[in-house]
């Protein structure tokens, strides 16, 4: 079988849960292959051994750190070139969906991005997407060129196939057109302590309904119960409530946990479009008419300041 | 220095649909300028403001009625706009849609090139990074604030793990996020004025592309099925009664969530 590439992403040096997904996808589709831009230590091997990537190849060169997206693209346009994989998956994602764009102009090769499902099909693999605010799903094909698809986390539970992979390290021509968007600071993020938001089994979020910043500490708490990540609305993060990082919807990120659970979230077409694939959503508003309970599996109409305490020592004592 | 602000009209959220031939239906729905794009409009034009030597011109590409897109634009400030039409575009995927773009840009000449964050209708955000690509531009994406001076551009950006300062040289390609600040509305007198503000039509062939190299024809990728999503099953809603953490609970150990 043909191999199938993973472009791996890793935060804080550590392979993102979302690589392990598609590495889990590939296989459905042919030879799990990972790539790698940038060092790669032993921890980073053994995750991508784990996942089943048999091959693992290696692109270290300093413009990929230096420059926006564009060394990263050429990397990965030059890994193709060599391996002829039968399909390239990349996180969906800004970085990602870029270096996916650029790579799909210089291949001349059909891309389709955000996708929540990849399955074999006649002529290369048959993508779902869902489309339209989430109000369509739409099934597509690439008709020319290495089908390059960016894949939403969440799409598939990683499952473990330990292999012992092959390292091949690549030297790259990285371009001078390349090096021209040059990233002159960077400033870290605090981290959380909590799962990143993309990759979170259980999201937490709240909206204008919470009325306060401090008001998100109890979403912090519950989500600690659970093991899961805070997210807000467009609404809580433009009042200050929430930072910008955890915006959930159209402009902010689109998340697909296992459980989101909206708390004082009225839930406009903006918001839902970020969350609607979550496998199942839970509701809390005061209002019995917000549009977000047309999408619940499990809705309170309530106080969130009342049940939230409740909730969380439910959770609490449930969990021992 | 002349900056293109690219813009496109699109269906109405509430009323977007796919026709029958698997196109975006573009024809019997109700449009608007990209709410994302009026950002990029309303950098463009408080950069001019804000007192860069610049003209401002916008380029959409579309049916006839997305005219209405530049209009819009121009209402809000700027001074002209070209439309790229032709029946052959209809069904253009992103990689043909970036090819059209950037020959565009190239007829009209620019020093600086604005974009949305994405469009709200295809949602897919390639299209800023692959026109960069084409034209040998360094992409300058996503940012929240920018500043152009001295022949460069300087963006802050929310990277995935860190916020990042990028810069480049012009000529550059910049995309904004709906955090760049609120985009104004025309006055009635400005929407007046943009009526007269000139608009220029191209076809395919002032470009130098072919009809078989966009549309249905051209294009890498190809819609298979598409249908609205089924309604979720309807769900259960509860009044709270003071047990609601305890209902909530008992359902997410139904779901094996607890």
């Amino acid at each position: 079988m043909a191999e199938v590439l993973v472009l791996v992403e890793r935060s804080d040096g550590v392979v993102r849960k979302a690589t392990l997904e598609l590495l889990t996808l590939a296989r459905r589709l042919g030879d799990p292959a990972a790539l790698v831009c940038g060092p790669a230590d032993d921890a980073v091997m053994k995750a991508l051994g784990e996942y089943g990537a048999g091959k693992v190849y290696v692109v270290d060169d300093p413009a990929i750190h230096e420059f926006l997206v564009a060394p990263k693209a050429e990397a990965l346009v030059d890994v193709v070139r060599r391996t002829s994989p039968a399909t390239v998956l990349v996180t969906a994602g800004r970085e990602g969906t870029e270096v996916a764009a650029r790579t799909a102009v210089r291949l001349d090769s059909g891309i389709i991005t955000n996708a929540v499902e990849v399955a074999p099909g006649d002529g290369g693999p048959l993508v779902t997407q869902s489309v339209l605010s989430g109000g369509w799903i739409t099934q597509s094909q690439v008709v020319r060129g290495t089908p390059i698809v960016t894949v939403l986390p969440n799409a598939v539970v990683p499952e473990a196939l330990p292999v012992e992979p092959v390292v091949e390290h690549i030297e790259v021509q990285i371009s001078d057109a390349a090096r021209k968007s040059r990233i002159v600071q960077r400033t870290p993020k605090t981290g959380t302590g909590r799962p990143d938001l993309a990759d979170a089994s259980v999201v937490v979020s709240g909206g204008r309904g919470m009325g306060s910043a401090e008001a998100f500490g109890l979403l912090e708490q519950l989500a600690d119960a659970m093991g899961g990540a805070v997210a807000a609305s467009r609404a809580a993060t433009d009042l200050g409530w929430y930072a910008h990082d955890f915006q959930i919807g159209q402009t902010g990120k689109t998340v697909a946990p296992q459980l989101y659970l909206a708390s004082g979230i009225s839930g406009a077409i903006q918001h839902r479009a970020g969350m609607q694939g979550s496998r199942t959503i839970v509701a809390i508003n005061k209002d019995p008419k917000a549009p977000i309970f047309g999408i619940t599996d499990f809705g309170v109409v309530g106080d969130a300041h009342a049940v939230l305490p409740a909730l969380i020592d439910e959770v609490r004592r449930r969990k021992g | 220095m002349k900056i293109v602000v690219l813009v496109k009209h699109v269906p109405e959220a509430s009323e977007a649909r796919y026709a029958d031939d698997l196109t975006l239906d573009r024809a019997s729905v109700d449009g608007r300028l990209s709410e994302l794009d009026e950002y990029a409009v309303e950098q463009a034009i408080s950069l001019v403001e804000k007192g860069l030597p610049a003209t401002v011109t916008y380029l959409t590409m579309g049916p006839a009625h997305a005219a209405e897109g530049l209009r819009k634009a121009l209402a809000m400030g700027g001074d002209d706009a070209v439309h790229v039409s032709d029946e052959a575009l209809h069904g253009s995927d992103s990689l043909s849609t970036s090819l059209v773009l950037a020959k565009a840009l190239e007829h009209v000449g620019f020093d600086l090139v604005v974009c949305g964050m994405a469009s709200t209708d295809a949602e897919m955000s390639v299209v800023p990074a692959m026109i960069a690509d084409r034209l040998g531009l360094p992409q300058v994406t996503f940012a929240n604030s920018l500043t152009v001076s001295d022949g460069s551009v300087a963006i802050r950006r929310d990277g995935d793990t860190a916020v990042e300062d990028v810069t480049a040289d012009l000529p550059a390609l910049v995309s904004v996020t709906d955090r760049t600040g609120e985009a104004r509305y025309p006055s009635f007198k400005l929407i007046l004025a943009a009526k007269k503000k000139p608009l220029t039509t191209l076809t395919l062939a002032d470009l130098g592309i072919t009809p078989e190299q966009v549309g249905l024809t051209g294009a890498a990728s190809a819609v298979r099925s598409a249908a609205p999503k089924p309604p979720r099953q309807a769900g259960v809603v509860v009044v709270d009664e003071g047990d609601a953490a305890t209902q909530i609970a008992d359902f997410l150990v139904t779901q094996k969530l607890l």
